[in-house]
């Protein structure tokens, strides 16, 4: 069946991996699009590399399918499938120079001398290192070996570029860098790609969509967006961003209770009384002044059940913003922490030791599974 | 929500991989070379371990006989030949063991026997196994020979084999063999504790003090490396023997026997000890030092803290490699031995001396033994070792301490002047015309083609051996070496095949070398063309000396990224042309190495090919064996002299090329 483009052009189906007893994928299935760029994102230990050399065939699945393009590549050795890969240590070949690290691919395909030296020029010009081809790998900066690494793999215009970690061996500017220039060769080239990477900020800055992993399971798919503020467990929650953790229980649905009161939140599928976690993001704490109750002030508290005074117990200068732990006797001894700017702080005048009202907006509060161990 | 626990693999068929061109032609040339070390070393070794356990012995309850009369026409009641030797007591049963070729007259079971007598004899197998030949001809049948007197004398009883540990029983019924043992073991035990000591202290003088002259310390310590192991022997002659020039600080004690084989043992083990222990001095970590410095340990207390907890896995190590480079060698006993026997020796004794094929067996099997279990261990406490780096570390950096450093460098002056002077008596008695009568100096010696052992022709076969072993070993062992550590998948096959690797260096080269006798001088096997040629000393030279080889390129290969034999085939490019433009280029400093290891071990090789030669492959390392045992000593020492110059030609050769080499593809490495 030729591939027409309405079928998803990456489908892996009901995959699973085991290294002797142990599962590293369990079940996974994703359908990736062309032209997307996708993010595999995980602690170590996730599979999301797993998953990643499965699809390359560098390391078969154990069962289940993979199609790409419309073809079954299930069984097919790497050769024979149709990408372009760049591994965290670029695997540069050290006694080549660039330019025939680059050429390596392009030998033996029916082009001829004159072809491949002007698709080397066009690829160094495309990663900005024209001027370096004579040059050994040794002799450049890690940045710079990640480039060539890159223009190595799109050399032949694979339909499918894999990116394994390539950021990961590099100081965080570079890396900054780096990853606005993958970003925009990639949207250049048209190049469906899957990237692996254990950096949450990466994957929010990179990916049209994020598959968030876990003990070999996906846990969740989206754009960066949904994942951040909508995450369907808690696990997604906690690893991408920053999350208050209050211990609560359910209320009707639409609220939650923890303390000995109640607030309002977004909606959950849980019974009354269920334990769970409440949760909320350090950035989503609405921050009020002294004012905020009195009718035709600006600082308008709109859930009054879920307006709290709080203590500022300790106040931490992170540059662009303040982080504060604000202390309830609602969250018993743990303490809630809310980023404010700091026009908030210097227009509230807080200080540590002082007390202000907060409110944690109810379409922000959100309500996930309590795990079974206490914590 | 999503409980990992709660998940199983489904039921159900496991994908199977498809195999990509390049995965066939590595799977492929990786059982071509698994092949080849099936043939040079299992189906040999196999060959030898059933040889030493089929025995051969003559039944007589399987012959009956019958007399006549003087008229020769009435004949005696049939009798069997058993009972007959009851009656005389002619046999013993020890005289029933016999080898493969053993035969066994039968006239000597009737005392009056005349073969001018007109009496005649018959003679028949009472089973189907029983043989006997008259004069050559085989019979086998149960049917009566009638014999005149004067053919019966030509009957001869041929021996019956079969299975069992009857070779075994023997050897450890028979002092002067099974006493090897006790000998090998104490030669080789004294040998390691005294080879250990002084490497250790001069590696200790090398990496531990400020003393001068470190690097031609260094190079002198690598030189017994470049000689045969009889070549020490012939020097201790020329020293200590009957008529030596040191002879009366030996106090009357003889210098053929342990002594001699301690020292020449102690000589040319040293460099082999003196390279892994100094190895474990230097990854020693400097931080400990400072430690113990300002824990203010006193430099008593430090040695013992730091320094010897550092080396210990290098002295386990160094220890076990020389002993089994000691109970394994067969050239330095052999010239130096006299009357004290070891398993080495005794084999080639059983075989040359005896041409006891089963015997010589026997001994190897013996001495296989303690060879692979030293091996063993050694492989096990080298396992340990690694996890003692660390990437932290700090190399240790001595400081000046005068009294220390010439203690130290006398010590190493001593372990020098033993060393060089050993060679030096060696080049003395080669140019001197005729030890102790003649001191005047000529080229006689070095006339060889006037004494044994094949003359220059010897010399010039040993530097083809070398080439040949150095460029086909080369090769083999990289490619092979290549495919187990970067081939995918085919766990099994790769686990076998790196057995097989290793299996070589537990093996001692006279028992290889008896073992290829046994596999290819087999008229019924293919390759028995091979036999008495050139290749097949150098297909043995090359299993020989395969694990080291093997070890070296598996290090080198695993210094490569993983990653990019992926990144070749997401390139769609043959892995075998990745090969060829980085692995090899890349690689190329380790394949050198390879390389010279290579033609130094078969330049100074005994043990394996003193089985394999034939007059026209005669070695120059043979030759000093043959022309020693003849009694042209000096000549030996000569062509002993002659290996030691061309193995420090082809290292100083091996030097500048690699320099040149390195400079011209290794531009890389530099920054």
């Amino acid at each position: 069946m030729p591939f027409d483009g309405s079928e998803p052009y990456l489908k892996i189906e009901n995959l699973w991996k085991a290294f002797g007893k142990f599962l590293a994928l369990k079940d996974v299935s994703l359908e990736i699009h062309e032209g997307e760029l996708i993010c595999f994102l995980g602690p170590s230990g996730c599979g999301k590399t797993t998953l990643l050399r499965a699809i390359a065939g560098l390391d078969l699945q154990t069962k289940g399918s993979v199609h790409q393009g419309g073809k079954d590549v299930s069984n097919l050795p790497p050769s024979e499938r149709d990408f372009g890969i760049v591994f965290q240590s670029y695997a540069l070949f050290p006694n080549l120079t660039i330019e025939k690290n680059v050429a390596f691919g392009l030998e033996n395909t029916g082009r001829s001398k004159v072809e491949i030296t002007d698709r080397v020029s066009e690829l160094l010009a495309m990663v900005g290192l024209a001027d370096q081809s004579k040059k050994y790998p040794a002799q450049l900066s890690g940045g710079q070996q990640q480039r060539i690494a890159l223009a190595r793999a799109i050399a032949t215009n694979p339909g499918l570029l894999l990116l394994d970690e390539p950021l990961s061996a590099l100081d965080a500017k570079v890396r900054v860098y780096l990853r606005h220039e993958i970003k925009e060769l990639q949207r250049k080239l048209g190049v469906t790609t899957v990237m692996v990477t254990h950096d949450q900020e990466e994957a929010l800055a990179m990916a049209d969509r994020i598959v968030v992993m876990k003990d070999g399971v996906i846990e969740q798919v989206g754009t960066p967006t949904e994942i951040y503020s909508t995450p369907k467990t808690l696990f997604v929650a906690d690893f991408i961003g920053e999350m208050n953790q209050i211990p609560a229980t359910a209320g009707p649905s639409g609220a939650v209770s923890f303390g000995n009161g109640t607030m309002k939140s977004l909606s959950h599928n849980f019974p009354e009384g269920h334990p769970i976690i409440a949760a909320i993001r350090p950035e989503d704490v609405i921050p009020h002044g002294d004012e905020a109750h009195v009718l035709g002030s600006d600082d308008v508290v709109e859930t009054e059940e879920n307006a709290l005074e709080v203590v500022v117990s300790e106040m931490e200068f992170l540059g662009s913003f303040w982080r504060c732990r604000l202390q309830h006797k609602r969250f018993g001894e743990s303490e809630l922490i809310a980023d404010f700017s700091i026009n908030a702080v210097r227009r509230l005048s807080l200080a540590e030791g002082g007390t202000m009202t907060v409110e944690l907006p109810k379409n922000r509060l959100m309500a996930f599974e309590r795990p079974e161990a206490v914590e | 929500m999503t409980d990992a626990t709660q998940h199983n693999l489904p039921p159900g068929p496991i994908i199977k991989g498809k195999l990509s061109r390049d995965d066939i032609i590595m799977r492929g040339s990786m059982v071509v070379i698994g092949l080849y070390l099936l043939i040079t070393m299992v189906f040999p070794l196999y060959a030898m371990l059933s040889k030493s356990f089929s025995t051969f012995q003559f039944d007589l309850s399987s012959y009956e006989v019958q007399v006549s009369d003087e008229t020769g026409t009435t004949f005696s009641n049939p009798i069997s030949l058993n009972d007959l030797n009851e009656q005389l007591k002619v046999l013993e049963d020890s005289d029933m063991i016999a080898g493969s070729d053993g035969r066994l007259g039968v006239t000597q079971f009737f005392p009056d026997f005349s073969f001018r007598s007109p009496v005649k004899y018959r003679i028949r197998n009472t089973t189907d196994e029983g043989r006997f030949l008259v004069g050559s001809t085989l019979t086998d049948s149960t049917d009566w020979v009638e014999l005149d007197s004067n053919t019966f004398r030509r009957v001869q009883l041929r021996p019956v084999k079969s299975i069992g540990f009857g070779n075994f029983q023997s050897y450890f019924d028979t002092p002067a063999l099974s006493n090897s043992i006790k000998n090998s073991v104490l030669i080789a035990t004294i040998s390691t504790i005294v080879t250990v000591t002084l490497a250790f202290w001069f590696a200790f003088a090398l990496s531990r003090s400020c003393m001068r002259f470190k690097g031609l310390f260094r190079l002198i310590a690598m030189a017994p490396i470049l000689v045969p192991s009889l070549l020490p022997g012939i020097a201790l002659v020329y020293l200590f023997g009957n008529q030596g020039m040191l002879k009366e600080l030996l106090f009357g004690a003889s210098i053929y026997g342990p002594i001699g084989i301690v020292i020449g043992s102690v000589f040319f083990t040293f460099p082999h000890a003196f390279l892994i222990i100094s190895t474990a001095l230097a990854i020693s970590d400097g931080r400990l030092y400072e430690a113990a410095t300002s824990l203010r340990a006193t430099p008593w207390r430090t040695f013992w803290t730091v320094t010897i907890p550092g080396a210990r896995y290098g002295l386990v190590s160094a220890a076990f490699v020389v002993f089994n480079l000691v109970i394994t060698d067969f050239g330095l006993p052999k010239v130096i031995g006299g009357q004290f026997n070891v398993l080495a020796v005794d084999i080639y004794k059983q075989v040359i001396g005896q041409q006891n094929f089963e015997m010589g067996a026997v001994v190897s099997v013996v001495l296989v033994l303690p060879a692979i279990l030293a091996f063993a261990i050694d492989r096990f406490v080298q396992s340990k070792q690694v996890a003692l780096l660390s990437a932290r570390s700090v190399p240790y950096q001595p400081k000046p301490n005068k009294k220390a450093d010439w203690i130290l460098f006398s010590y190493a002056s001593l372990i020098g002047i033993f060393i060089i002077g050993m060679l030096a008596v060696c080049q003395f008695a080669a140019l001197v015309k005729f030890w102790p009568y003649d001191l005047s100096f000529s080229l006689n010696n070095y006339q060889f083609d006037r004494m044994d052992g094949g003359g220059w022709g010897a010399y010039y076969n040993s530097i083809k051996l070398g080439l040949l072993t150095a460029i086909v070993g080369t090769a083999i062992i990289f490619f092979g070496a290549y495919l187990v550590e970067k081939s995918n998948g085919f766990r099994t096959g790769r686990a076998i095949f790196q057995m097989f690797a290793m299996l070589p260096m537990a093996i001692p080269g006279m028992v290889l070398g008896l073992a290829y006798i046994f596999f290819f001088n087999n008229p019924a096997n293919p390759l028995h063309a091979i036999y008495g040629t050139m290749a097949i000393l150098v297909v043995c030279t090359v299993t020989h000396f395969y694990t080291v080889s093997h070890l070296t390129a598996t290090t080198a290969l695993q210094q490569m990224d993983r990653e990019f034999e992926s990144v070749s085939a997401s390139l769609k490019q043959p892995t075998l042309k990745l090969f060829g433009r980085v692995t090899v280029p890349v690689c190329l400093p380790s394949i050198l190495d390879i390389s010279i290891y290579l033609f130094v071990n078969a330049m100074t090789t005994v043990s394996a090919v003193v089985f394999l030669y034939s007059p026209t492959t005669s070695l120059a390392s043979i030759a000093v064996l043959n022309m020693d045992d003849a009694g042209d000593i000096a000549p030996a020492a000569a062509m002993g002299m002659m290996i030691f110059y061309t193995n420090a030609g082809a290292r100083i050769f091996h030097l500048i090329a690699s320099r040149g080499i390195l400079s011209r593809t290794q531009a890389w490495r530099n920054r």
